[in-house]
């Protein structure tokens, strides 16, 4: 049971991350109609800028607000410098340059910081508190839990509760009825891009200290994990990022506790597969329109 | 005064072109029924008018200022709006996102909510069903949802592409009633493009028929619905 309560709350920071870099994905998909593959390479991008402005003035917190502003610039700038110029309604266009960009950041990245990696050193304790004898949650996974939470909530606030919300929604299910209700639609693909590769940066700021260290492909692996979460979930809906966020992270933590970290993988592709038979739209998916 | 005007309109989508140098004028106040057979250019002069179709050559003015060169969404902050064909009701949002989008532009907080409640009143279907999410909607609640959307915004122009489509010919006469008192009420400018041709000159003032793509015919509404010879030729009935 102490080992079920310990990778049980092990896998609710790592659902966390996962269900915050999925919702990064959400928006962008609710934004602009896109999966953006270069999401991991992006965020890496702008956690090594967080990672050299920590270098340089010794303050994690300046780093991290570097490392979201980096990640806020670089998806205003792929969207108004490349996306914005494909061809609309075809998605591969797209699919192709994200990968583009994928090989451009990487190596470049690796060019200019190597492709060693480099140790990025958390905030606050990784250690355990005990309760009852047992490990559970460490100040870093409460500090990532309430990080992803706030920026979820947010986030969720935004989109639901203000008029930017509304325009940014509008313009993606359907951009040209917002246009004709005077919605400036790429602003909105703009915004929308500067906030989800924000929101991925943080994810993988808050999950790189965890890892082996920063290199370029250090967030490969969690937008693996992340695009499966948010096709779990229904790529339309937050919600459904979060709860299959959070039960991803869980699961992976219990099959790697129990199993081994190989079979994790295989057991996220086996949660897919499942949820796509039973519900092919995702957990969470928009409800069919009335025709008549 | 002019409201609407149109020179030396030419618009196409590759080859021979859909509107062909039309003029057309119309003054401020009128409600304007456009006519014509499935492929005149009906929707296509519409789209032109606001943008979602580039022109070949040709002008667009909105109360003498010059629109050409502007994108949609100048256009319609600049006071034209257009009620597309096919219900344009964003079904993801709910009845009241749907219908405060149209005046997010135009109104601060109060007074949008002042706005809002003003359609609620001349549609009160749609008042009952605020929360209703759009997709579950009928064809005559997304067509009110859709004019009261337009008119949140007070347009000075607004421009209805078959708004009687699929709709039962009560709700149809409902929708134009409405229309035609909003129009007499506020001075707004109408052209209604239709094929229900008995309904659009009940409501309006003047009738212009299209004919690949050129204005065949322009008379006021009672002259033309009087004529049978002009409905046979260009109206088919």
């Amino acid at each position: 049971m102490d080992r079920f309560v310990f990778l049980a709350a092990a896998g609710l920071a790592r659902g966390a991350v996962l269900a915050l870099f999925a919702l990064s994905l959400v928006i962008v998909w609710r934004t602009a109609r896109a999966v953006n593959f270069a999401q991991a390479a992006m965020a890496a991008a702008a956690v090594y800028a967080a990672f050299a402005v920590t270098a340089a003035t010794g303050s994690y917190w300046a780093g991290l607000a570097t490392g979201l502003a980096a990640g806020a610039l670089l998806g205003a700038g792929a969207e108004r410098g490349l996306m914005r110029r494909l061809p609309a309604h075809a998605p591969l266009p797209g699919i192709i340059v994200a990968i583009g960009l994928v090989m451009v950041l990487q190596a470049g990245l690796a060019i200019a910081f190597g492709p060693e990696h480099r140790p990025m050193h958390p905030p606050f304790s990784q250690r355990p508190f005990l309760i009852g004898g047992v490990p559970v949650l460490s100040p870093y996974d409460l500090f990532t839990l309430a990080a992803a939470a706030a920026v979820m909530a947010a986030l969720a606030l935004l989109f639901n509760r203000t008029p930017l919300g509304l325009q940014l929604r509008a313009a993606a299910f359907a951009p040209e009825t917002a246009r004709l209700l005077g919605v400036r639609v790429p602003r909105m693909a703009t915004l929308g891009w500067a906030l989800s590769v924000a929101a991925a940066s943080l994810a993988a700021l808050l999950l790189v200290p965890t890892e082996l260290g920063l290199n370029p492909h250090a967030v490969d692996l969690l937008f693996v994990n992340a695009f499966a979460v948010a096709v779990i979930g229904g790529l339309d809906s937050p919600a459904g990022a979060l709860l299959a966020g959070i039960g991803t992270g869980l699961l992976v933590s219990l099959v790697t506790g129990y199993v081994s970290a190989s079979a994790a993988p295989l057991a996220v592709l086996a949660l897919m597969t499942l949820v796509l038979l039973v519900r092919p739209g995702g957990l969470l998916a928009p409800k069919e329109a009335r025709t008549a | 005064m002019s409201a609407l005007a149109c020179e030396g309109l030419t618009v196409g989508y590759g080859g021979a072109p859909v509107i062909d140098a039309l003029d057309l004028d119309i003054a401020e106040g009128a409600v304007v029924a456009l006519l014509g057979a499935n492929g005149a250019g009906k929707t296509t002069l519409l789209r032109a008018l606001t943008g979602l179709v580039p022109l070949r050559t040709g002008r667009i003015a909105l109360h003498g200022r010059d629109l050409t060169a502007e994108s949609t969404e100048d256009r319609v902050r600049s006071g034209l709006a257009l009620v597309p064909e096919g219900r344009s009701v964003v079904v993801e949002l709910t009845v009241d996102e749907n219908l405060r989008l149209g005046g997010l532009w135009r109104h601060r907080r109060k007074a949008l909510d002042a706005a809002a409640e003003d359609m609620y009143a001349l549609f009160p279907a749609l008042d009952r069903r605020r929360r209703a999410p759009g997709h579950t909607l009928s064809g005559g609640e997304r067509q009110m949802l859709a004019l009261a959307r337009a008119l949140l915004a007070r347009p000075r122009v607004l421009l209805l592409d078959e708004p009687s489509l699929g709709l039962a010919p009560k709700a149809t006469a409902q929708l134009l009633g409405v229309l035609r008192a909003t129009a007499a009420r506020t001075g707004l400018t109408v052209l209604l493009a239709e094929q229900n041709v008995t309904g659009a000159l009940s409501v309006a003032d003047r009738g212009v028929v299209l004919s690949l793509g050129a204005v065949a015919a322009d008379r006021p509404a009672a002259d033309l619905a009087a004529d049978p010879a002009l409905r046979h030729a260009y109206l088919g009935f």
